[in-house]
């Protein structure tokens, strides 16, 4: 299935930046699976309404983490994710951001508990997400 | 970046009286981008674009525009450069095809296909008049005179002014159709933050006739960083920070706002022995606002070079 992208001018995330999350969020998600094809560059800017080089440079970090990869002639398509990180590099970059979401939890007031089950219905959305979709 | 440089000047600057409107303006635009000139009214953003077409004379300093000097531009380097006023001259008992024709007659390069283009994309009919034109009508018919002899370089002083959204959309997205040519640079003044997030790759900004910031788009976002310290008492005074540009201070609490965001700011963020330290995000708005409120140290300019850390 090809996937739908969309940009917010305003927001506090450049517009590379949302065009890459979504992607990287779809193929976690399985929404987007191997060889899935992807807007050309040309196309997604004129459809966003962005300068190419805003698209271009996103699809060149996505490719960078073997999230997707550009075929001659045929355009671009997700691949199969390669393994990028070590475990403990994988660890490294996980943990500010929980950090994050337990600090901003906290200011928000949220139990343990609550942000235990939270987090266990999250993990189960997810996978009936990933499960639902292929197979 | 030299030798592809379309638009280039030194040390330009132009008094009106003893008044300066620009002051010791430098500035680069690479060759086949999208560089957004930026700055509240009044700033000199217009006075400069008028001296780099050379329709104004500098009173110091100099400039060049597609490796021409703008002191001495002749017609056939004119006719390569594509210039959009605010004011949208027309002639009002003229139709639009006239204006097309009477336009084509100035330029041996003129495409009338980019021409019918434009003007189908504004839904503007050949016959009707310009003094019948609403205000994004004849934006549109500025837009395709301008676009039709195919300029290398097109100049827009702030196009998108008093546009509907409809009309205002047609303009971008001339624009992004205008970046398949890659040898194809735009320069634009503009007061719409979110046009420049969607279509510039570089961008310049001018403070009260002084440049402030003149790199790309990414590194501006990346520079400049907003910071909330949280204090379990009073706050301390803000010593001198490199690249603060503006500070608030709240009940226990500090938000400062720097350029040129380091490990060497973070470190004397934290000598004021906050008892947390996050970042806030902070939108392209935010950014551009924070850098040109009235607060902060106002002597340095954010550069690409200098962005390096």
């Amino acid at each position: 299935m090809t996937i739908n992208l969309n940009i917010n001018t305003g927001a506090n995330t450049p517009i590379y930046r949302q065009i890459t999350d979504q992607v990287r969020l779809a193929v976690a998600a399985g929404k987007l699976a191997v060889d899935d094809p992807l807007p050309s560059i040309r196309a997604l800017a004129e459809r966003l309404v962005i300068n190419p080089n805003t698209v271009a440079r996103a699809y060149a970090d996505l490719q960078r983490e073997g999230l997707i990869e550009s075929r001659a002639g045929r355009g671009v398509f997700a691949t199969r994710k390669r393994k990028m990180f070590t475990r403990e590099e994988g660890w490294r970059r996980l943990e500010p951001l929980l950090d994050a979401v337990i600090g901003e939890a906290m200011v928000l007031d949220f139990t343990p508990p609550e942000l235990r089950e939270a987090f266990e219905k999250k993990l189960g959305q997810w996978k009936s997400a990933k499960g639902g979709e292929k197979s | 970046m030299s030798e592809q440089a379309v638009i280039r000047t030194r040390g330009l600057t132009r008094y009106f009286g003893a008044r300066p409107a620009v002051h010791d303006l430098n500035l680069e635009v690479p060759r086949g981008c999208v560089f957004a000139y930026l700055g509240r009214n009044g700033s000199g953003k217009t006075t400069s674009i008028r001296m780099l077409l050379g329709l104004l004379s500098p009173t110091r300093g100099e400039g060049s525009i597609l490796g021409h000097d703008i002191r001495d531009l002749q017609p056939e380097v004119r006719a390569r450069i594509g210039y959009l006023t605010e004011e949208h001259q027309l002639y009002g008992w003229m139709s639009v095809r006239q204006c097309g024709e009477f336009q084509s007659q100035f330029y041996p390069r003129w495409n009338e296909k980019i021409f019918q283009g434009v003007i189908g994309h504004f839904n503007l009919k050949l016959a009707a008049r310009v003094k019948d034109l609403s205000r994004g009508e004849r934006a549109g018919l500025c837009l395709g005179l301008t676009l039709a002899p195919e300029p290398e370089l097109l100049v827009l002083d702030d196009p998108a002014m008093g546009l509907d959204p409809v009309a205002h959309r047609s303009l971008i997205e001339s624009m992004i159709y205008l970046t398949r040519r890659s040898d194809r640079t735009i320069f634009f003044s503009s007061h719409e933050l979110a046009d420049v997030e969607r279509v510039a790759d570089y961008i310049a900004v001018l403070d009260r006739s002084v440049l402030r910031v003149c790199c790309s788009l990414e590194t501006f976002r990346n520079s400049v960083r907003q910071v909330r310290l949280r204090f379990s008492g009073t706050p301390p005074p803000v010593p001198k920070i490199p690249g603060l540009i503006q500070a608030f201070r709240a009940e226990g609490e500090l938000r400062l706002t720097c350029v040129h965001y380091n490990s060497t700011t973070e470190q004397a963020l934290r000598a004021l022995g906050p008892a947390q330290m996050e970042p806030v995000p902070l939108n392209l708005e935010d950014a551009f606002i924070s850098y040109l409120g009235e607060r902060g140290e106002k002597s340095f300019i954010l550069s690409e070079t200098e962005a390096q850390p």
